[in-house]
């Protein structure tokens, strides 16, 4: 690895920016297709509902109105699958329910899919939709947690008593019994997190062609993994093979988990064309896209930690409530298991661990992963837990995170992963100094000198990443493979074409793959280009989510290039005639070893193109893909370190320093890595401070519009302070560990023991998430009496 | 139904709209001007921010008959030639877009701040935002970029 300056580890200017800052970005909702009709969604206003005859007369009659379907029309069409089954306790499958597409019998939520219009035009559709009567028979919601366990409670499902889909548990329990039989203190907390609402910036779209001369479906759609929608939407929905349908997810405008699953409007859309024999092109409204892009979130959980007299960890407890939705999407249900209760280790040493889950179904949006997904919960209740140990016990709240730290690797955590390396004191050391820690009670006492009252906090973290290797996760219960794939094809005069099958949507994979594959390779980084998204041009892959890509995908990749490498080097010994065993590659060049013959990857490549001389047995062409199946998870950590003003009188909190030290693995492009940490402490500072989806008794979503839903707005955040401390992940050849959701997982619980290390002198010891004004207010109030 | 004429980028342009079709889409889907951006449908996130008359407005709470005899500037009219604007070179050198979706009406908005302050402080170009959502950056390489493309444009567009 050269490290020049357009290789590994500088931070090259993206590929990506020359059309996204032109307007020349390829967005879902930028292409149409010839003749191409308008498609419509009718949506469910009620959350909980019997639905009977659906009158649709009146808006097939509508002007430029070509059809209108219901869920009775596509009653033969296979229900909309989820991707992982979890086991109970009590070794019994989850409760499964079907979800059909468009609704028949029973809509669930407010935003279920009760209808397609399409139309000439899409006012003409949205017009006609008015025009649908829906004969309903509303029956009771159940939009919350403690709404759907209460004693008599409406079933979502008749066939999920007490509406629970599983109860789930990881670790020993017998062990963790005795740990705190054992303890000489015991801490408890009760904490929620908050259920958000993802918003990327992009509304969801699509459009679906269908040819009736060849028999091919496309559907361009704003998704993270095309081939997963292929793959769920081909096989397990509409039933059709694979070789018949394309997906092609272009520019997508963010995903942040909420374009992982695969949507009831792709199905409907796919169909629907088959059924006209013409595009069909749908474009969400964000009114829409409030109530049925997936949320994230939303759990309810109790925890206690058992310590001994000097404050090492014995033994922790979790019970954790978790609201799926009304239907199971994607991953919705390894995200509170398999991405949660795993993490319960955190950086500790902690030698009995216990965590419970229970899941249910409500009259709400389907929950799904949103940034981080799982691992934000279980950092969250974990950092809050440990920082009210420090307090109930006297202790440092740094101290006691040290006192606890692995320092031993490979560490074999009590609930199932295994870490392979890292170093925790190196990012909380540099985080300390990088917040200048030591002098924050001058900062204390100048703040309150001006009627402030200020606070710090901090969160020591890791997560689980570079999902993942696909044995263990099918012993888990997933129904996928979640290996990567990788071709790079070196074209007859050097140039290099590489596929991933990743999805880039906003990650800069254009950039930063080009770099992997130009400084392996030595060629010039602009004769590196990266083609994703699309099925019919890449290898089979599983997209991007869980800070994978570059962990997984990127070795996928870092595989191809050696094979084109080996095989390069098996065509330049024939031409230099010499044993492949004596060719070295270095610098783009292929060379007898201890001697100045050589020929470029250009030579080789224009003979491997061009076979006149030729080794004899060898496959023209120069072209490799690998697969990449991870041997583990990657492990990313670090500390961040959040400071708080609050105004006592008024409850308003700023957050006027966020500091973090990161281990990332193997950084390609510090730009981009870094660009990564801002937008995941962007989202986690956002849940803490100001986001919270809410849903009254009845089902409707109180918190349906930017005007209502708080998002981070660039006067709320300030800028960040990002360190950066680098071990190596030891199982894969990068090195890498993963950044997307580093943010969002470690600064949460940062913000707020920050915000009661604020307000502890007014005898306030507990903040929930987002801390408004209001509630803060409120929380000052009460301990006033 | 009406019929409006502007100039767009530059160039002539007219078509026949309904009176409540949105600038926005008389942008988008009459002249395939694809670079704005349509967001939301509260006027809240800005992805659709374009130039009308030299000041920036969200052209999904305009009616195209309203920007009849008006100059628009889409995206798609920021550069010269080849030739990135400051604006856009200072986003594109300070990494100040991600997935792209709300760089037009983030890039837009900013030139017309640069217009009104040709150096403004970080608190200036976050309060000047107030109007445009960003999921992905978390705005710290936006600002920065506002603030040297701000700089790179020396009080003029």
């Amino acid at each position: 690895m050269s490290g020049n300056g357009t290789g590994i580890g500088a931070s090259v200017k993206r590929k990506e920016d020359a059309r996204f800052l032109t307007g020349r970005g390829r967005y879902t909702d930028d292409i149409n297709l010839p003749g191409q009709l308008y498609g419509y969604i009718l949506r469910s206003g009620m959350a909980h509902a019997k639905i009977g005859a659906v009158h649709t007369d009146a808006a097939r009659a509508a002007p430029g109105v070509h059809a209108v379907f219901t869920g009775k029309d596509m009653e033969g069409v296979g229900g909309i699958p989820t991707g992982w089954l979890i086991h109970s306790k009590d070794g019994s499958p989850m409760v499964e329910p079907g979800h059909p597409a468009l609704a028949i019998d029973k809509v669930r939520y407010v935003g279920d899919c009760v209808a397609i219009v399409v139309a000439e035009t899409a006012e003409q559709a949205r017009s006609a939709a008015n025009l649908i009567d829906v004969e309903r028979e509303e029956l009771q919601a159940v939009a919350s947690i403690e709404a759907a366990e209460a004693d008599g409670a409406p079933l979502v499902f008749d066939e999920a008593p007490g509406n629970v889909c599983y109860d789930w548990e990881v670790g020993d329990r017998a062990a963790t019994d005795a740990a705190f039989d054992a303890a000489d203190h015991v801490v408890s907390i009760d904490v929620v997190n908050n259920r958000l609402i993802p918003n990327a910036i992009e509304p969801r779209a699509a459009i679906a062609n269908y040819d009736p001369a060849t028999g091919d479906y496309t559907l361009y759609t704003t998704s993270q993994n095309p081939h997963l929608v292929r793959l769920l939407l081909g096989a397990f929905v509409l039933g059709l093979p694979e070789h018949k349908l394309r997906i092609v997810a272009p520019d997508v405008g963010g995903g942040f988990g909420s374009k992982i699953p695969h949507y009831a409007e792709e199905a409907i859309l796919t169909w629907t064309a088959g059924q006209l024999g013409r595009p069909v092109k749908w474009t969400c409204e964000r009114l829409d896209a409030f109530k049925s892009d997936t949320h994230g979130r939303d759990h309810i959980s109790t925890a206690k930690l058992a310590l001994d007299a000097d404050g090492h960890f014995l033994g922790l407890h979790v019970t954790t409530k978790a609201n799926l939705g009304a239907y199971l999407s994607t991953f919705a249900t390894c995200v509170p298991t398999y991405l949660y209760g795993i993490l319960f280790a955190g950086p500790y040493t902690t030698p009995a661990v216990y965590c419970e889950v229970k899941s249910f179904f409500t009259n709400t949006v389907p929950v799904d992963a949103l940034r981080g997904a799982g691992r934000p919960e279980a950092t969250y209740l974990l950092e809050r837990l440990v920082d009210k140990a420090a307090v109930e016990l006297g202790m440092d709240r740094v101290e006691i995170r040290r006192k606890n730290f692995i320092r031993e690797f490979p560490y074999q955590t009590p609930v199932a992963l295994q870490y392979d390396h890292g170093d925790y004191d190196a990012t909380l050391d540099l985080a300390l100094k990088a917040a200048d820690w030591a002098g924050f009670e001058g900062r204390r006492a100048e703040a309150a000198a001006r009627g402030k009252r200020r606070g710090i906090g901090i969160s020591t973290f890791i997560e689980a990443c570079g999902i993942a290797p696909s044995a263990v996760v099918g012993s888990l219960g997933a129904r996928a493979g979640l290996y990567e794939s990788g071709s790079v094809r070196v074209h007859p005069t050097g140039s290099v074409s590489v596929f991933t099958g990743t999805h880039s949507h906003g990650q800069g994979h254009e950039t930063t793959f080009a770099q992997i594959v130009s400084d392996m390779l030595g060629v010039d980084f602009d004769a590196v280009d990266v083609v994703h998204g699309d099925s019919a041009k890449i290898p089979f892959g599983m997209g991007t989510y869980g800070s994978r890509s570059l962990a997984v995908g990127g070795t996928a990749i870092y595989l191809a290039v050696e094979k084109v490498i080996e095989k390069g080097k098996k065509i330049a010994a024939h031409l230099l005639e010499a044993s492949a065993e004596d060719i070295e590659f270095e610098n783009g060049s292929f060379t007898v070893a201890g001697t100045d013959r050589s020929k470029t990857l250009g030579e080789v490549a224009l003979t491997a193109y061009v076979p006149h001389n030729y080794p004899e047995g060898l496959e023209p062409g120069l072209e490799e893909t690998a697969f990449y199946d991870p041997l583990n998870f990657t492990f990313p950590a670090g500390t961040h370190i959040a400071e708080v003003e609050v105004d006592p009188e008024t409850g308003e909190v700023e957050l006027v320093a966020v500091t973090g030290a990161d281990d990332v693995g193997r950084i390609i492009n510090p730009m981009i890595v870094d660009g990564q940490l801002h937008g995941g402490l962007a989202h986690g500072i956002g849940q803490a401070l100001l986001e919270e989806c809410v849903y009254q008794d009845d089902g409707q979503l109180e918190t349906g519009s930017y005007m209502n839903y708080t998002m981070p707005r660039a006067a709320d955040l300030p800028s960040f302070n990002i360190n950066h401390n680098t071990t190596l992940c030891t199982h894969n050849p990068l090195g890498a560990k993963g950044v997307g959701e580093v943010g969002s997982i470690g600064v949460p619980p940062a913000v707020i023991n920050a915000v009661i290390d604020a307000l502890r002198p007014l005898g306030v010891n507990d903040m929930s998430m987002p801390a408004t004004s209001q509630r803060v207010w409120q929380a000052i109030q009460r301990a006033n009496g | 139904m009406p019929t409006v004429t502007m100039t767009v980028n530059g160039m002539e342009r007219s078509g026949t709209v309904e009176g409540r079709t949105l600038l926005v889409d008389f942008l988008r889907e009459h002249l395939g001007l694809t670079g704005t951006h349509v967001g939301c449908d509260t006027s809240q996130c800005g992805a659709c921010v374009v130039h009308v008359n030299g000041s920036s407005v969200k052209s999904c709470t305009s009616l195209a008959v309203q920007a009849d005899g008006a100059d628009v500037t889409t995206i798609e009219g920021l550069a010269n030639g080849a030739d990135l604007h400051p604006m856009q070179e200072a986003f594109r050198e300070h990494h100040g877009l991600q997935c792209g979706f709300c760089t037009p009406g983030m890039v837009m908005s900013a030139v017309d701040l640069a217009n009104r302050n040709a150096d403004p402080s970080e608190h200036e170009v976050r309060e000047w935002l107030e109007g445009n959502l960003c999921r992905c950056t978390g705005y710290h390489n936006i600002v920065k970029a506002v603030q040297a493309g701000a700089r790179a444009m020396g009080g003029g567009s």
